[in-house]
């Protein structure tokens, strides 16, 4: 019952503060809005029993991420005021796939029985995040995707810092 | 006395009593966690109160002064004085000001310390027993950051924001060495639970790693934005910085935050490093091991009022460059050689191995000297006024002149 209660106030808390991030015109109000949102989505995580994945959605998306955003944001002059339209001339596209999806989403909603009983969900293992850890590092599990993704990661780096130091021989040659 | 052996019959006894009450069993577990919420809560906020009398009077005798000495027995009563006085303050809001992101921000800030508390083990069962509990306190910990740029920019003045970008700036930065310090625990514990990590310390993890343990406390002061990397209230540069526009109990919030940050720090560095709650008689007697963690944390705390009292403010690029180009390469050196040193000497037993990473950190850091030498001979001399070397300004006091009219 506390779970019920608890995901009902955090969905209700998660759309407000979605739309706040979709609608509001002064960007910083919108960029709180999104935290709010990823904030919603890792206690989610929480109530699913999935800790790591809950820790590690408010370490990249709210302590990185939106950090970078708001950052950036604050950076820029005259945030506050609203300047042109909220949308582009996309919108029609955008707005023909939104309604199709909700379609489709309906349409499986409804398809279920109403007195389809759920499989109760198996319970979590304890050690779930051990055995994350070591499917992570396990030659027969995600070994390969996981250090893929960080030789991704180390090439930005590099990439990064490849522009910085460019642009500041640039500058110094302009400086000559 | 039972409850002093096991702590959990407290929460047993309620239970019963609210159970007695006629409450459903829900909502006696939904009491139960709000009970407990709150005691956790409120025991910290109102440690703080002695913390700051505490600390003004240190940094007092630091500083060869009294410290506060009128209210009550040693100015004891000193806080609660001031607390009164906030309260009575009048709460200004900036005409421009955002008003919701204003009031937001001072209970984020204390909300970002206080959320540190509940991953916390306090004794053998009693307090945080989270699996992931080493990667929430990074992840809680950006939420003061955030209460800062929030506050910066919400009070619509430029001091604040310039102050907020200083301490984005600065937490970013100082959350790397941190966050890598962090780790070495982790490894020698081989778990992330907080719980975990105080009961592998048959020898204190200071022993082990004492290069990251001094890493993770000079991070977590500058963290926590204390003196000497208090740059995001510079008084003589930027005036009070992100709350210059508070005032009021919205200002007291700020203040009790960081007072509480300093101390969190201390209890995180006790749990990590010096073996948390462990002492003697603490496995019997977990309400001890309360009062041992409490001693210890209390010890770090004061080495961080004793530094706040001793050294001076670092200068920004300074600052950034300690960070970015020595605490950040030693704290991956000694992650490193630990991981690998550690594999070796896992077998060994706990003193052989605790002596073996401590040499290798003793190793380290005679490098890291002899290569800061190495730096520092490259850099500009430093700008020391000698006589006859720079251009030094003398008064010269002026020649005694005759008397007029004479």
């Amino acid at each position: 019952m506390v779970t019920t209660f608890v995901f009902l106030l955090t969905a209700v808390v998660m759309l407000v503060a979605a739309l706040i991030a979709v609608l509001k015109d002064n960007l910083v109000h919108a960029a709180m809005g999104l935290v709010v949102t990823l904030f919603g989505t890792a206690v989610l995580f929480v109530l699913m029993e999935a800790y790591f994945l809950a820790v590690a959605q408010v370490v990249i998306y709210v302590g990185a991420i939106a950090i970078l955003i708001v950052f950036s944001i604050m950076l820029t002059r005259r945030v506050g005021a609203a300047w042109g339209a909220q949308t582009n001339p996309t919108w029609p596209f955008a707005l023909l796939v939104a309604g199709l999806l909700t379609v489709l989403v309906t349409r499986m909603v409804r398809a279920w029985a109403p007195d389809q009983v759920l499989p109760a969900a198996a319970a979590v293992p304890a050690d779930m995040t051990a055995r994350l850890g070591a499917a992570l590092v396990d030659p027969n599990g995600y070994v390969v995707p996981f250090e893929v993704a960080s030789v991704l990661l180390l090439a930005a780096l590099i990439g990064a810092v490849y522009v910085a130091w460019g642009g500041r021989k640039a500058e110094k040659e302009t400086h000559k | 006395m039972a409850f002093l052996q096991d702590p959990t019959l407290i929460v047993e006894w309620l239970r019963q009593l609210l159970l007695g009450w006629g409450l459903s069993p829900a909502l006696t577990s939904l009491a139960l966690y709000v009970l407990g919420a709150l005691a956790l809560a409120t025991g910290p906020l109102l440690w703080v109160i002695f913390l700051i009398w505490f600390e003004r009077k240190a940094v007092a005798r630091i500083q060869d002064r009294l410290g506060p000495n009128r209210v009550g027995k040693y100015g004891l009563l000193q806080p609660f004085a001031d607390v009164l006085k906030l309260l009575t303050k009048e709460d200004i809001i900036p005409a421009k000001a955002d008003k919701f992101l204003y009031w937001m921000a001072p209970i984020l800030s204390l909300a970002g310390v206080l959320l540190l508390w509940p991953a916390v083990p306090l004794g053998k069962g009693i307090g945080g027993n989270v699996n992931v509990a080493v990667l929430y306190l990074v992840a809680v910990g950006t939420l003061s950051t955030f209460a800062i740029l929030v506050a910066g920019w919400s009070a619509n003045n430029k001091y604040a924001l310039l102050g907020a970008f200083r301490t984005v700036a600065q937490m970013i930065s100082y959350e790397v060495p941190i966050v890598l310090a962090l780790l070495v625990p982790v490894l020698l514990a081989r778990s992330m639970n907080l719980q975990d990590i105080v009961a592998a310390q048959d020898v204190w993890f200071v022993v082990a790693a004492p290069l990251p343990a001094l890493i993770f406390f000079i991070a977590s002061i500058a963290e926590v934005g204390r003196t000497p990397f208090d740059l995001l209230e510079a008084e003589s540069e930027i005036i009070a910085g992100f709350h210059i526009e508070y005032s009021g109990m919205k200002f007291a919030m700020f203040f009790a935050g960081e007072f509480l940050h300093a101390f969190t720090v201390g209890v995180l560095g006790a749990v990590l490093f010096f073996g948390g709650w462990r002492g003697p008689g603490a496995e019997a007697y977990p309400i001890l091991g309360l009062f041992y963690l409490w001693l210890k944390a209390f010890l770090l705390y004061f080495v961080i009022v004793w530094v706040r009292g001793t050294f001076p403010r670092v200068r920004i690029d300074h600052l950034l460059d300690f960070t970015w180009k020595f605490l950040t390469p030693l704290a991956l050196v000694v992650l490193m050689a630990t991981a690998v040193l550690d594999k070796a000497l896992v077998r060994a037993g706990a003193w052989p191995r605790a002596l073996g990473l401590l040499v290798v950190n003793a190793v380290i850091w005679l490098l890291a000297q002899r290569w800061l030498r190495k730096v520092e001979k490259r850099l500009e001399p430093p700008m020391v006024a000698q006589p006859g070397q720079y251009p030094v300004a003398r008064y010269t006091p002026p020649e005694p002149q005759a008397a007029e009219g004479d």
